[in-house]
C-alpha cells in the first residue's frame, strides 16, 4: 500500500509541477492591451492532479511488483492467459453468437439513428481501415511509419484529380487510388528502407510534409489551398439517389470494406509473408540468416499499407466530396499512430477498438474535444510506460506438438 | 552582389539557430541513441517563457538590457526543468525497451507539449517583444546585416566555444564522453549514468531556449506551432553532418542554413520546407551516417 513516504514524495512531485507549469499555466499576457492575467486556480489544478496521478502510477506499479513477486513464488514465469478476449475469439461457441449480435447492430444502426452520427460512423469505420493498414506497417513489421497521411492524400487526390480531368467514377478509381498510393510507397521505400528504424520515422515524417507543401503550394496541379470540390459520391449503378440515401449507402460501402480489410489483414499475418514481417519485426540480422529478403519484405509491407490508405483516401474525398491539403496534416498521422498504439501493434481487434473509442469518444463528449490532442499525446506516451502491448495483445497462432517425441 | 551578401548571412543566422537545437538531437542521440522528437516543442516552450517574462517584465517598465537578460535565464531554466521532465517522465521508464517504444513515447510527449502550450496559452500568432537593440554602428550596413543578426551569430559562437569546452575539459564532459562511448563500461568505472543523461538534457534544453529566444526576438512573433517545423529542420541539420557528432551537428546546420537561404532567395519561397526535407532524403539515400558521422556495422 502507499506509505508516509509516497505521499511525500507526491507532495515534492506536486511542488515540482507548481513550478514547472507556472508561466504557462498561470500567468497568461495579453502584448496587444499590455495586461497580464493571474490564473492562481491553475496551479491549484496543477498540484492536485500531478499528486493524485503520482499516487495512481505509483500504486500501479507496487501492484505491477507484487504481481510479478507472486508468479516468482508459484515458480511460473508467465501464465498462459485464457482471458475474457482470448476465450471470445477462439471459442466458436462465444464467437459466432457475438459477431452476430455486431453484425446486426451494424446493419440495423443507420435505419435507428439520424444522418449526423451515421457520418460520424462513417468517419470512425474509415479509420478503423487506416489502422489495420498502418498496422501492417507498424504493428506487424515494425517500420515506423510518421507519414502515413502521404499515401491518404494521394488516394484522394487521385479520385479528385482523374474525376475533374478524365471524368473517371468512384469504382474505377477505388483500385486506382489505392494502387497509385502503393507506387507511391514502394517509390518511397525503395530508397529509404536499408535505414534504421528512427532515420526511417522522420524520412517519413519529411515525406508526408514535403506532399503536403507541394499539394499546397502547386496550385496549376492541386489547385493549392482551397482544394478541389464537386468531387462525386460514389454512384450505384447510376441509381438518384438523395443526400440521406447516399450516406447511407457509403456507410454500408464502409462495413463491407471494413469486412474485406479484417479479412485480407488477417490472412496476410498468417501467411508467409505475415511470417516474415513478424520475424523481420523481432530480429532483422536473424531474420536475413534465415534467408528472408529484407529489402522485398520491408517493401510489401510498406507498399501494402500504403495501398489501404490510398483507398480510404479515395472513399474520404467522396464522402465530404472536397479535399483540400489542411485535411492531410502530421496530426492525422499522429491519430492513426495513436490507433494502432493503443490498440496494441499488431492486433486486428485491439486497432478496431481503439479506433472506435478514438474517433468516437470525441465527438460525444464535446465539452472535451478541445482535449483531443492533449489526451492523444498523453496516450502514446502512457501506452508506451505502462502496458507497450496495447489494450489488447496479440495472440500469435501457435502450433503445439501433438505426439510426445520418442527419445530412443 | 549585394543580395549575394544578404541571403548568406540569412543563410548564417539561420543556420546559427538550427545550430542551437540539432546539438541538443545529437548529444542525445549520443549517448542514448533515441530522437528526442519532443527537442522542438522544448524550443518552444523556451520561447514562450522568455515571451511571457520579457512581457510581463517590459509593462512592470524593467529597463530593455534586464529584460533581455532575465528572460534568457528564466527560458533557460524552464526549458532545461522541461527537458529533464520529459527524461524522467517519458524515456528513462523506456531504457531498456525496444527501440520503436522510446520513439513512439517522444512523439507522444511532443504532441501533448504542443497542445499543453496551446490549451494553456493561445493559438494566435503573438508579436514577441523586440528584445535586440538597433545599434547605432550598425546603421552603414543594415540593409545587409541586422542588429539581431549579428547578436545571434556572436551568441551562437560563444556558446559553441562553452560548450566545446564544458565536453572537452570538464568532469561532466568527459563522463558524458564515457556513457557516449559504451553506457555499461562507463557504469562499471562509477560514472552515475542516470545523472549524465539528466545533464545532457539539461544542457540540450537549455541551448534550445536560447535558439528560442534569439529567433523569436528575430522574427518578431511566436506560435505554439514553432517547435515542429524548427525541430525538424534542426534534426536534418544533425542527420547531415552526422547525428552524435557535434561539430558534424553545427556544419549540417550552416549548410542548412544556407542552403534554404540561397534556394528561397534564388528559386522560390514557396517551397522553403521542401528543399530541407529533399535535402534530407538525399543524405540518408546517398550517405546515411552524415557529412562527419562515422558509419557504423551492427554486430550481433
Amino acid at each position: 500500500m502507499i506509505s508516509f513516504k509516497d505521499l511525500k514524495k507526491a507532495f515534492l512531485v506536486a511542488l515540482w509541477f507548481i513550478f514547472l507549469t507556472f508561466p504557462i499555466m498561470v500567468i497568461k499576457v495579453n502584448p496587444f492591451e499590455r495586461t497580464i492575467a493571474w490564473r492562481w486556480h491553475n496551479m491549484f489544478y496543477v498540484a492536485a492532479g500531478s499528486f493524485i496521478l503520482y499516487l495512481i502510477g505509483r500504486l500501479f506499479l507496487i501492484n505491477k511488483a507484487a504481481q510479478q513477486e507472486r508468479m516468482k513464488k508459484q515458480g511460473i514465469k508467465s501464465v498462459p492467459k485464457t482471458d475474457w478476449q482470448q476465450r471470445l475469439l477462439t471459442e466458436p461457441r462465444l464467437f459466432i453468437p457475438t459477431l452476430g449480435i455486431m453484425l446486426v447492430i451494424l446493419l440495423v444502426f443507420p435505419h435507428v439513428l439520424s444522418t449526423y452520427q451515421v457520418n460520424i460512423m462513417i468517419t470512425a469505420l474509415m479509420y478503423i481501415v487506416l489502422g489495420l493498414g498502418l498496422n501492417i506497417v507498424v504493428g506487424v513489421a515494425g517500420l515506423l511509419d510518421l507519414g502515413y497521411v502521404a499515401f491518404y492524400a494521394v488516394g484522394a487526390y487521385s479520385y479528385a484529380l482523374l474525376h475533374l480531368h478524365f471524368g473517371l467514377g468512384f469504382w474505377t478509381v477505388l483500385p486506382l487510388g489505392g494502387m497509385l498510393a502503393a507506387s507511391f510507397g514502394i517509390l518511397l521505400g525503395f530508397p529509404v528502407l536499408r535505414l534504421r528504424g528512427d532515420y526511417l520515422a522522420i524520412v517519413t515524417l519529411g515525406f508526408g510534409e514535403i506532399i503536403r507543401l507541394i499539394l499546397e503550394n502547386w496550385n496549376d496541379f492541386s489547385h493549392g489551398p482551397s482544394g478541389i470540390s464537386n468531387i462525386p459520391r460514389p454512384g450505384f449503378f447510376g441509381m438518384e439517389m438523395t443526400l440521406d440515401q447516399s450516406i447511407m449507402y457509403l456507410y454500408y460501402l464502409m462495413i463491407g470494406m471494413v469486412i474485406f480489410t479484417i479479412f485480407v489483414v488477417n490472412r496476410l499475418q498468417n501467411s508467409r509473408i505475415g511470417r516474415a514481417w513478424f520475424a523481420l519485426r523481432e530480429d532483422e540480422i536473424a531474420c536475413q540468416a534465415m534467408g528472408i529478403d529484407k529489402t522485398k519484405t520491408k517493401l510489401t509491407a510498406f507498399a501494402l499499407g500504403a495501398f489501404w490508405a490510398g483507398m480510404v483516401g479515395v472513399i474520404f474525398a467522396a464522402k465530404t466530396t472536397f479535399v483540400n491539403p489542411a485535411s492531410f496534416t502530421f496530426l492525422e498521422s499522429a491519430i492513426i499512430l495513436c490507433i494502432v498504439v493503443l490498440g496494441g501493434m499488431g492486433s486486428i481487434i485491439g486497432v478496431i477498438i481503439a479506433a472506435l473509442v478514438l474517433m468516437l469518444l470525441p465527438e460525444y463528449l464535446r465539452a472535451f474535444s478541445d482535449y483531443r490532442m492533449l489526451v492523444f499525446g498523453g496516450t502514446l506516451v502512457v501506452m508506451m510506460v505502462f502496458r507497450p502491448q496495447g489494450i489488447i495483445s496479440t495472440v500469435r497462432r501457435t502450433y503445439t506438438l501433438e505426439k510426445k517425441p520418442t527419445i530412443t | 552582389m549585394e543580395y549575394f551578401i544578404e541571403l548568406f548571412f540569412s543563410g548564417l543566422t539561420r543556420g546559427s539557430i538550427y545550430a542551437l537545437i540539432a546539438l541538443g538531437y545529437t548529444m542525445v542521440y549520443g549517448i542514448i541513441g533515441l530522437i528526442n522528437f519532443a527537442h522542438g516543442e522544448i524550443y518552444m516552450i523556451g520561447a514562450f517563457t522568455a515571451f511571457i517574462v520579457a512581457t510581463v517584465l517590459s509593462i512592470l517598465g524593467f529597463p530593455a538590457l534586464a529584460i533581455f537578460v532575465i528572460a534568457a535565464l528564466a527560458a533557460a531554466v524552464w526549458s532545461s526543468a522541461y527537458g529533464y521532465t520529459v527524461e524522467k517522465l517519458a524515456y528513462k521508464p523506456l531504457r531498456n525497451a525496444p527501440r520503436l517504444s522510446p520513439l513512439i513515447s517522444a512523439i507522444g510527449m511532443s504532441i501533448f507539449l504542443q497542445n499543453y502550450v496551446l490549451l494553456a496559452q493561445t493559438s494566435d500568432f503573438l508579436p514577441f517583444p523586440q528584445l535586440i537593440p538597433d545599434f547605432e554602428f550598425m546603421d552603414s550596413i543594415a540593409g545587409v546585416i541586422g542588429s539581431s543578426d549579428i547578436v545571434i551569430l556572436i551568441t551562437t559562437a560563444v556558446v559553441m566555444v562553452l560548450l566545446t569546452w564544458l565536453i572537452k575539459y570538464t568532469r561532466i564532459g568527459k563522463a558524458m564522453r564515457a556513457t557516449a562511448q559504451d553506457r555499461k563500461m562507463a557504469m562499471l568505472v562509477g560514472i552515475n549514468v542516470n545523472h549524465v543523461i539528466s545533464a545532457t538534457f539539461i544542457i540540450g534544453s537549455s541551448l534550445a531556449a536560447v535558439g528560442g529566444l534569439l529567433i523569436a526576438s528575430h522574427v518578431g512573433q511566436i506560435n505554439f506551432f514553432i517547435g515542429f517545423i524548427a525541430g525538424i529542420k534542426a534534426f536534418t541539420a544533425a542527420v547531415l553532418g552526422g547525428i552524435g557528432s557535434i561539430p558534424g551537428a553545427v556544419l549540417g546546420s550552416f549548410i542548412l542554413g544556407l542552403t534554404e537561404a540561397f534556394a528561397t532567395g534564388y528559386v522560390s519561397s514557396d517551397y522553403e520546407d521542401v528543399f530541407a526535407f529533399s535535402l534530407l532524403v538525399l543524405i540518408l539515400i546517398f550517405r546515411p551516417a552524415g557529412l562527419l558521422g562515422k558509419s557504423s556495422i551492427e554486430k550481433v
